[in-house]
């Protein structure tokens, strides 16, 4: 049997695998999704302690709160986006494979996000609750979450890669991340504060949408050359 | 053309025809510096608004677009080394990072300043300039950071280079997401419809002061540069003979 005549696993096939073992292994160690999730809720729960109970105050702020706790909660589980692969050698596997790298990278975001993003935004409504805010604006929150999270999983991925196998990595990713970030931050917020504050909500959500798309069309690639340069 | 491009890529040559190159750089730039300097400080008249406090944009104009200027050399470089493998180009994204953040800090202070007699405050988070050059310098410590963190030059060069196109790509998103706010920042008055919405006395110390700085850039860059260059080839020959011939300052 030649080279040729044997059957390459097309991406689809490569990008479901490692979404399907990423996500059954987040399953199986559920520290792992539960901790940023603990995390979520308790810097949110930080801010009515430290400002006071007042309802009105709670509800102009809690926008911006939640997305914030839910920005830090994300930079926490991305911080092992690769680790576990770059130690156990699956990463030097994946860069061999016949499998385009870009795609794999894809599939590591997808399995982040579902096992990071996702979980965040199903807590959230009980976050928003306490907050006070009523139910169509949790219904807003939640759909910028759903969008903003995509984007955070997408361009977290190239800062998770730029630092794997560094030394002190932690602290490094969250200032490549942040400020680059910043736009999904802005809009997700204060799409929700706009929205409480009786405006549409089209607008904000588009651009979290479009976003969504331009990070989907960059942020593969370039983790994939970072992969290719952290291990080399 | 093409043949003293390709010299001047050459890390050996680059050294020995920047050294004659700065003068050109830092001398017409330092007689703009000056002249308006005086003309921004004793000639132009003061504003009907803002009196003498507007004369800080003498300063911060020009630190402002340069901090923006910067980003784009670094990224533009940051691409062609990454692309072409060219290593001059990652020397340059190297030598202007630490320059970009400078200016990108000069004309966050100066922003400051101004903003102390013009808003009552010494800084104010409605305004959108302001706090995009604030995210801009959060993104020149973030590429610093990753920079420094990696010890093997090569690796440093390429990873930071696809943080830099990253960053690239989302610096005009930041910039609009940021001015998504209510404004507070006065309007362009140099580039706008209709040629610049101001008096020739107050206007020509500005335009002498823009290229001043940009002069200077050039050669503070070109001098960093030279340094960048020396370090990355010192294992080389071309840089022990250099020293060894004595004749290392030029």
């Amino acid at each position: 049997m030649t080279i040729q005549d044997e059957q390459l696993p097309d991406i689809s096939t490569g990008l479901l695998a490692l979404i399907v073992r990423d996500v059954s292994l987040a399953v199986k160690r559920p520290g792992d999704v539960l901790n940023p999730l603990f995390f979520f809720a308790m810097v949110a729960a930080l801010f009515p302690l430290v400002i006071g109970p007042g309802t009105e105050q709670l509800q102009s702020i809690g926008p911006g709160v939640l997305w914030v706790a839910a920005l830090l909660a994300t930079l926490l589980s991305l911080n092992s986006l690769f680790l576990s692969d770059h130690e156990d050698g699956s990463l030097e596997q994946m860069l061999v494979s016949p499998v385009p790298l870009a795609a794999l990278a894809l599939g590591k975001s997808a399995a982040h996000w579902l096992s990071s993003g996702l979980p965040l935004v199903l807590v959230s409504p009980v976050i928003a609750m306490t907050y006070q805010l009523s139910l169509s604006v949790t219904g807003v929150l939640m759909l910028t979450l759903l969008l903003g999270t995509i984007s955070l999983s997408l361009l977290g991925s190239v800062g998770a890669a730029l630092t794997v196998g560094l030394h002190r990595g932690t602290a490094l990713l969250s200032l490549l991340i942040l400020p680059l970030a910043m736009p999904v931050l802005i809009f997700g917020a204060r799409t929700v504060s706009l929205v409480a504050a009786g405006d549409g909500v089209a607008g904000g959500l588009y651009f979290l949408g479009a976003y969504v798309l331009l990070m989907l069309s960059i942020a593969p690639f370039a983790t994939a050359a970072a992969l290719r340069i952290s291990n080399e | 053309m093409w043949k003293f491009l390709h010299r001047l890529a050459s890390p050996p040559h680059f050294y020995r025809i920047a050294i004659n190159l700065i003068p050109w750089f830092a001398m017409p730039g330092l007689l703009l510096l000056a002249y308006g300097t005086y003309a921004g400080l004793f000639v132009a008249p003061a504003d009907y608004q803002q009196g003498d406090a507007f004369r800080i944009i003498y300063v911060h104009v020009p630190a402002a677009y340069l901090s923006m200027m910067a980003y784009m050399i670094m990224a533009v470089s940051a691409g062609i080394g990454l692309i072409w493998r060219m290593k001059l180009a990652h020397a340059v994204a190297a030598a202007v990072a630490p320059l970009g953040a400078s200016f990108t800090f000069l004309a966050l202070a100066t922003g400051s300043i101004w903003g102390r007699p013009m808003w009552g405050t010494w800084w104010e988070w409605g305004d959108p300039r302001l706090t995009s050059e604030l995210v801009l310098l959060f993104l020149y410590f973030g590429y610093m950071a990753l920079r420094n963190s990696i010890d093997d030059t090569s690796k440093a060069d390429r990873a930071s280079a696809v943080l830099a196109m990253v960053g690239a790509v989302n610096v005009p998103i930041i910039h609009f997401s940021v001015e998504w706010w209510s404004s507070l920042h006065q309007g362009s008055t140099l580039v706008r419809k209709g040629g610049p919405a101001m008096d020739a006395a107050m206007l020509y110390p500005l335009l002498a002061m823009i290229f001043g700085f940009t002069l200077v850039f050039g050669a503070l860059l070109l001098r960093r540069l030279r340094a960048e260059v020396l370090f990355r080839e010192r294992r080389k020959r071309w840089v022990r003979d250099l020293i060894l011939s004595g004749n290392g300052k030029r």
